[in-house]
């Protein structure tokens, strides 16, 4: 196991430094630059930023300055936001993400996982229909229609939870946790009901009602490790996406998260911002399908096998 | 059976946790009583140094901040004392005396000083420093040269400290507007120990304007800052002018996306919005006692047209592109009755000025320039490009003056959408056709539009050159002794501009905001400015009835 994780690590190096290359490079490589705007500056102003950002030095130059402030672990000051550097923004914005994603992923998995179970139990009925019905409705529906449609709800109609904000105002993180987490809620579920199936047509799971166990411990005990095999090698992914795609559901609920900044850095070529942003969720995408993959090896005995640890 | 129970256990808890989040008092409600005042403020500002951020909710924090040596009275938009509690200005306009009131203090109690604004203006100047708004200083003499490195010798620059409460400006020429510009951030003083204490002068980015490091001079300080959720402002107990603040503090919501916003105000969390979205305004209008209020504001929509390629190098199609625009079917049907149709460049009464109005919607006449360019009834039309940057309210103007073009001179234009950056660059590099533009004024004159078209002006941005425009509003309006004389320059400038018609004026934009029915003191005016010194709450008012 130990030999498996660190060769996954190790092969993250080249695909990291490949993330940081192209970024460097594409963003550079957009028209327009960090210090145009609608009232232009003076040629002489406009060298004098250049200067202060280091901007003036020659493309290759910039670039291995980059990777040196890098390695030490500073991803320089931003260019939007004078005063602040991306570290700090991104150790601001971070955690109020990654909260909001452990919630989404929270609601996804509880909602889901129920109705993949719920709806696997008695394929090709109602009980099957409506919750998968419901999950494509969850696929189909983006976040920036399911937001403001809840807020309109439960926010303005019934008046039952704020509408904005994120821990401003008691209860003003559910509405938002539910809209990320729907979507992906409704792959959970289908994923789940698909797992479920499968397990639940094996033999072992005959021999168990023949001996007659009751339902629930067939379910819980014989069939939910197996059948949410495939649920759980999607919880790595899952969970990097709902780190980076956290943008719209931020905007909609004023949330003073990551995606906000990650998105309008790209908007006002904060060039610095865009790399530190895309280094830092890309270092997180890499560790989380890392951790899935281990999760999985760990839920399933066949693969356990092929790292010969046990 | 066992899953039934599990259903009914989640529903109960989730309507359980529902309802006790429900009820509690409003952020609107409580800052009535406790004189808060809740603001919507659009994004989060880049940083609140004064001479190194540019934007809008930059100014509006800054400027509650901050104050300068003289201020607007946001009724009349007239100078009234800041900093300074009187001024004189000599004979020939050049020389601009500002005695600074005594009890003008930092907000660490040090006594605010003329040399504060000596070095403050050498730091807003000093090219290392890269002042995007530098420029807001050049009427002062060789500023200009100073900050374009030409002089390194800041003494010969006209700005002196004779003692400690008298600063002398020394002027290029007479600049009427000059003692406006002290209520623009740009010119603000910052208390240098604190700077130096954190970095050099020259220096964009250090920590001195974090909550635990600020010095500021206005009516109130920076009591926390957290990044993209709200900054909040309490009241100075040093201001000099204190016992006229009448709010308590002021917190700041970056309200990024409009749609939001309008919902935070809907459930009493804000009291004012930066914004309203354009869908909502007709309800808003149509409701008893709105919260809604609009005002002209002095800026201009415009289109740019490129003078230099085909086929808008051609005076006559110019004229008849612009000729065929029903501005007044635009501001109706578009854009729900927000705008003003506009004729010119400077809006309408910027400081007593009307802009000559020299054309109207006339259909017959564009027809026939479009005959007289060679294009008649749009025959052997090469096609047009419009260019304008991505955005919901663009496109929808830009289609309907495409489907004008179509109706009236029955020719093609298209439409390109950029990328706010890529659209700038487009801009700049001249590589257009016909661009959508915008000018908000920095300070109300007509100047700060007519300056635009100066030629190789850094916005002129359309190949326009008139050495006798160049000549009236450089040489000659500053040479005017009246307004009446310098307003009829400006008139004949105008006249010049839209002769040649380098661009197509589109619009007057207005103010839009939501303000709660307890705020008071907050009057519209066409700078949209506001000065915090005179809001306060009415305590039993209730908020705003949400629709939809």
């Amino acid at each position: 196991m130990f030999r498996f994780i660190s060769m996954r690590l190790l092969q993250a190096i080249p695909v990291i430094l490949v993330v940081i290359t192209a970024t460097f490079f594409l963003v550079r490589a957009a028209p327009g630059g960090p210090f145009d705007s609608e009232k232009p500056v003076t040629r002489e102003v406009k060298a004098a930023l250049e200067a202060q950002y280091k901007l003036d030095l020659p493309m290759f130059q910039q670039y291995t300055a980059y990777l040196g402030d890098l390695a030490r672990g500073d991803l320089g000051p931003s260019f939007k936001y004078p005063g602040r550097s991306v570290n700090e923004l991104i150790a601001a914005g971070f955690p109020v993400t990654a909260e909001l994603g452990f919630y989404a992923l929270l609601v996804a998995l509880s909602i889901g996982g129920l109705a993949g179970i719920i709806a696997a139990l008695r394929p090709n009925t109602a009980q099957d229909y409506i919750p998968m019905s419901a999950a494509m409705i969850g696929i189909c529906m983006p976040s920036f229609l399911l937001g403001p449609l809840l807020v309109l709800v439960f926010g303005i109609y019934l008046d039952w939870l704020p509408v904005s904000g994120w821990g401003d105002i008691p209860g003003d993180k559910i509405l938002p946790s539910i809209t990320l987490g729907a979507g992906y809620a409704a792959y959970i579920a289908r994923l789940g009901r698909a797992g479920m199936l499968e397990v639940l047509s094996q033999d072992y799971i005959r021999t168990a009602r023949a001996k007659g166990l009751p339902e629930w411990q067939v379910v819980v005990k014989h069939s939910l490790r197996g059948g949410l095999i495939p649920v759980v090698a999607f919880l790595g992914p899952a969970f990097a996406g709902l780190l980076s795609g956290s943008f719209v559901v931020e905007t909609i609920f004023q949330i003073p998260g990551l995606g906000r900044f990650y998105v309008q850095a790209a908007f006002n070529r904060d060039y610095t911002m865009i790399l530190g942003t895309t280094v830092f969720l890309s270092v997180l995408i890499v560790l989380f399908n890392l951790l899935s993959d281990v999760l999985a090896a760990w839920m399933n005995p066949r693969l356990r096998a092929q790292f010969g640890d046990n | 059976m066992q899953f039934r129970a599990l259903y009914l256990f989640c529903l109960v808890t989730a309507v359980t946790t529902l309802v006790a989040c429900g009820g509690g008092e409003s952020n609107v409600a409580q800052g009535n009583r406790e004189g808060i005042f809740h603001y919507g403020n659009g994004s989060e500002p880049q940083g609140l140094d004064p001479h190194v951020v540019t934007g809008v909710p930059e100014n509006h924090i800054i400027r509650a901040l901050f104050e300068g040596l003289a201020v607007k009275n946001p009724y009349t938009l007239e100078p009234e004392p800041g900093v300074a509690k009187s001024w004189d200005i000599s004979e020939d306009g050049r020389i601009v005396t500002f005695h600074i009131n005594p009890d003008a203090k930092w907000s660490n109690g040090e006594p605010m000083t003329a040399h504060d604004y000596v070095w403050s203006w050498q730091r807003l100047l000093s090219p290392a420093l890269g002042g995007e708004y530098s420029y807001m200083l050049y009427p002062v003499q060789n500023a200009q040269a100073f900050n374009k490195g030409e002089i390194t010798d800041f003494s010969e620059v006209g700005a002196k400290a004779l003692d400690d409460l008298t600063l002398q400006v020394t002027l290029d020429e007479r600049t009427p507007y000059f003692i406006q510009l002290m209520d623009h951030y740009s010119t603000f003083a910052v208390h240098r120990p604190t700077l130096e204490k954190f970095g050099k002068a020259t220096d964009r980015y250090t920590p001195w304007t974090r909550v635990e490091n600020m010095v500021s001079n206005g009516a109130f300080n920076l009591k926390s800052w957290q990044l993209n959720r709200r900054i909040e402002l309490e009241k100075s107990d040093t201001y000099w002018d204190r016992d006229k603040v009448r709010l308590n503090g002021i917190v700041y919501y970056p309200t990024e996306n409009v749609v939001s916003e309008e919902r935070m105000f809907r459930v009493g969390q804000l009291h004012y919005t930066a914004s309203v979205p354009l869908g909502k305004i007709p309800v808003y209008q149509e409701m008893e006692d709105s919260p809604y209020v609009q005002a002209p504001y002095l800026g201009t929509y415009y289109y740019l047209l490129n003078t230099e390629v085909p086929p808008t190098d051609n005076l006559k199609v110019r004229q008849a592109l612009s000729l065929a625009v029903d501005r007044d079917s635009l501001s109706k049907n578009v854009l729900k009755g927000t705008v003003i149709g506009a004729y010119s460049i400077t809006p309408p009464d910027t400081l007593g000025y009307f802009p000559p109005k020299l054309f109207d919607y006339d259909p017959e006449r564009a027809r026939q320039l479009l005959a007289e360019a060679g294009y008649p009834n749009g025959e052997g039309w090469p096609g047009l490009e419009l260019t304008y940057n991505t955005s919901e309210d663009h496109r929808k103007i830009a289609v309907a003056l495409q489907q004008m073009w179509k109706d009236v001179l029955n020719i093609e234009v298209a439409l390109i959408n950029q990328e706010w950056k890529v659209y700038l660059d487009s801009i700049t590099q001249m590589n257009f056709q016909i661009a959508r533009r915008g000018w908000i004024g920095d300070y109300v004159d007509p100047n700060n539009f007519l300056d635009l078209f100066l030629t190789g002006g850094g916005n002129n941005n359309t190949g326009f050159a008139d050495p006798r425009y160049d000549e009236l509003v450089l040489r000659k309006a500053p040479q005017a002794t009246t307004k009446a004389e310098r307003f009829a320059v400006f008139e004949e400038a105008e006249t010049l501009l839209m002769e040649q018609m380098p661009i197509i004026p589109v619009f007057t934009y207005t103010s839009k905001h939501l303000v709660q029915p307890s705020v008071r003191g907050l009057p519209s005016n066409l700078m949209d400015s506001i000065n915090m010194k005179y809001v306060w709450l009415e305590q039993d008012q209730p908020a705003a009835e949400a629709s939809d």
